[in-house]
């Protein structure tokens, strides 16, 4: 294959990404988003592999295969299992309307295509162009957190830009060294397993998993 | 060899508080194992104050005068902590507070936090520095959340959520630290290793470490409790069991500071010039303002510290951004001095509360009469942080007022208002507390004195004497982060 079709179907790969991250903010429906989740996984964990193989880094496939194994297949099931058991309800509310949310969404896009404009224009890679994609998914992510008043919601948008990180190491540098990448999915594997204990204990304590009772530890004058 | 020790020694111990769970001896081996960590710091601190610093374990650790300061200290106070844990631990069990489940947890978590803090420190890898950083959260959000009130819960997600978020941004950071690194030492983990980073800081591209440089205050800030980036910390700290705020405030917001002054060195390096630390400056004097104002307005007693804990970061987080020698040495010291005489706060604090089972101020009276020795070490406490003369904290703030008023001298005012405004609301609710009747709900309890009088004689001790030791590392600290 040649590097110009791979590039192509590296920036394919990317648009996805985005794309389903604009689909989380666009999604009620909590069953839905975890789904969404675990596909902007796949696309990661495909695009790492293309990466991987395009430039000749085999420490690259190992990132892939962690990616495949806990955001596409572990995170989701764990997050399937604590909303069948925790009955969780199925449409969540939003803050803002939808449509604003993904104005701002596309705001943030052009912001992050402005950001890391020095950094694209010294880059020799392949995949340099895909940097302001992946800083765009993190800043959704977090868009996410703040516009969505919901425990597992705000997790989701935490593990959508952890995923924006992650692919931010692969577009920008080829993916950090073997050591880190492990840390950090050491780091997320650990964090899932707190929230799945939080949800446990918001849930018995507040009755339900809506984050907007949590409001008594405020200044008051 | 001694670093192994360091470094393995609070893994092992978590290990094995983990397995034994509950007994009679956890707090024992809890305590012994924090001895053994801090006879480890010192030894490697003798090793390096007699050969200067060095790399080990295949470039994987490096020491230098900056970390194995901070490493005596953190083992220091960890060690003081749990000797204070131990009977306060027992007490909030004997009240029914927390179970033999969630002791077992207590115990092996707080081991790992501190292996945590260590890993960070000396660490050679910027992008571990990371890993341990978001370790050493996940280990004490659930400690937060101990006692499992909804204030507990809410406090515990909040931290989790917030610091999760802030450590986000360091970790993009990081990634284009090492975008940028790579470009001149080549690929692989030999890029980001700080002694290698250091060398070549000259040739990094500035534009790309302006930028990262941004992410990583926003995301180590996070963790520092700068203003505007502080929310979670008076909720962490004022909710989760004492022992746990005296080493969040005393040791983990010191080590955030850490990770974001050896940034810091690298964009210095890298741009020539005052960029990251002006950066800094500004969020340091923010932190200051709005902290000491909060505090006017607290309620409760462990809010009431914590903010003055990011009072205290934000000045030290001022005085590196200002940069110079008297400065740093200051920045340095008043780290170490802050470290000493928070912890030491929040012991009596937690005897405090126990003794009127409140964290109320305004149920707090009569300490003087009621307990004199708590009454005083209160009092004095206050005194101490509020940075009055003899105590060290006057020492290093008296250090960085001085650099201030010689490199920048129209921001003096805002500092001074600051620290005025902190002194006079700390001392005036300290002072309500400690004077006036005994409440009719008030129990005398058997406390533990000894870290608090050790912690007092030190900040004492440090601000007429410092030792040789010391000062040379300050001074080769200083030499390295110019």
């Amino acid at each position: 294959m040649n590097l110009q079709l791979l590039a192509q179907i590296n920036s394919f790969l990317a648009a996805l990404v985005l794309l389903t991250a604009f689909a989380m903010l666009s999604q009620r429906k909590i069953n839905s988003l975890v789904t969404l989740f675990a596909w902007q996984g796949l696309f990661l964990s495909i695009n790492t592999a293309v990466v991987g193989f395009v430039a000749a880094k085999h420490h690259l496939y190992i990132s892939s295969l962690l990616t495949l194994s806990i955001k596409v297949i572990l995170l989701p099931y764990i997050l399937h299992v604590l909303i069948v058991r925790l009955k969780i309800r199925k449409e969540m509310e939003t803050i803002m309307n939808i449509p604003t949310t993904m104005l701002i969404g596309i705001a943030l896009v052009i912001f992050s295509y402005h950001l890391t404009a020095p950094v694209r224009e010294m880059s020799t890679l392949i995949t340099r162009s895909t940097l302001a994609v992946a800083l765009a998914t993190v800043m959704i992510g977090l868009l996410m957190m703040i516009t969505r008043k919901h425990a597992v919601t705000q997790i989701i948008g935490f593990l959508a830009m952890e995923n924006g990180l992650f692919f931010a190491a692969t577009s920008a540098t080829y993916g950090m060294p073997l050591v880190v990448e492990l840390g950090v999915a050491l780091d997320v594997l650990i964090a899932a397993f707190i929230f799945g204990i939080f949800f446990f204990h918001i849930s018995t304590t507040f009755d339900s998993l809506s984050v907007e009772q949590m409001e008594s530890l405020r200044e008051d004058n | 060899m001694i670093l192994l020790v360091l470094i393995i020694t609070p893994f092992v111990a978590a290990m094995i508080l983990a397995f034994i769970g509950d007994r009679k001896v956890a707090p024992v081996i809890n305590i012994f194992s924090s001895f053994l960590t801090f006879l480890a710091g010192i030894a490697l601190a003798v090793e390096v104050f007699r050969h200067g610093q060095f790399v080990a374990g295949g470039k994987f650790f490096f020491v230098d005068a900056f970390n194995v300061y901070l490493s005596v200290l953190t083992a220091f106070v960890s060690m003081t902590t749990a000797v204070f844990s131990r009977r306060y631990m027992q007490r909030e069990k004997d009240h029914g507070k927390v179970g033999h489940t969630r002791m077992r947890f207590y115990h092996a978590m707080f081991q790992m936090f501190i292996f945590a803090m260590l890993l960070c420190l000396l660490t050679n890898n910027i992008g571990v520095l990371w890993i341990a950083m978001e370790l050493a959260t996940l280990s004490t959000v659930l400690l937060v959340s101990l006692y499992r009130t909804p204030n507990a819960i809410e406090a515990a997600w909040k931290y989790f959520i917030l610091c999760g978020v802030g450590i986000a941004q360091a970790l993009f950071g990081t990634v284009l630290l090492y975008f940028a690194a790579e470009k001149v030492i080549g690929e692989g983990g030999e890029a980001l290793l700080w002694t290698n980073l250091i060398e070549v800081s000259g040739s990094l591209e500035p534009t790309v470490l302006s930028l990262a440089f941004v992410f990583l205050v926003v995301g180590y800030g996070t963790k520092v409790g700068l203003v505007p980036l502080h929310n979670w910390l008076p909720d962490a700290h004022s909710e989760g069991p004492t022992p746990i705020s005296a080493v969040l405030s005393g040791l983990l917001l010191n080590i955030a500071l850490y990770a974001l002054v050896r940034c810091k060195v690298l964009v210095d390096g890298s741009t020539h010039t005052h960029y990251a630390g002006n950066i800094m400056m500004g969020f340091g004097i923010i932190s200051i303002l709005v902290a000491s104002f909060s505090i006017l307005r607290q309620k409760d007693i462990k809010r009431m510290f914590s903010y003055s804990s990011i009072e205290h970061m934000g000045i030290a987080t001022f005085a590196f951004g200002l940069g110079g020698s008297i400065a740093t040495f200051g920045a340095l010291l008043h780290m170490l001095m802050h470290s000493i005489t928070k912890s030491s706060i929040f012991f009596t604090v937690g005897h405090v509360c126990q003794m009127n089972q409140t964290q109320e101020i305004s149920r707090i009276k009569g300490l003087f009469k009621g307990d004199p020795f708590t009454g005083w070490s209160l009092m004095l406490g206050a005194m101490a942080i509020a940075g009055m003369p003899p105590f060290g904290i006057f020492t290093s703030e008296f250090l960085i007022l001085t650099a201030t008023i010689k490199d920048v001298p129209l921001l003096t005012p805002l500092i001074l208002i600051g620290l005025a405004v902190a002194f006079a609301g700390l001392l005036r609710k300290v002072q309500y507390m400690v004077s006036g009747d005994i409440p009719s709900y008030f129990k005398q309890l058997k406390t533990a004195r000894t870290p608090v009088i050790l912690h007092m004689a030190l900040v004492l001790a440090l601000a007429f004497y410092m030792p040789a030791f010391l000062y040379k590392w300050f001074q080769a600290a200083v030499e390295l982060l110019k």
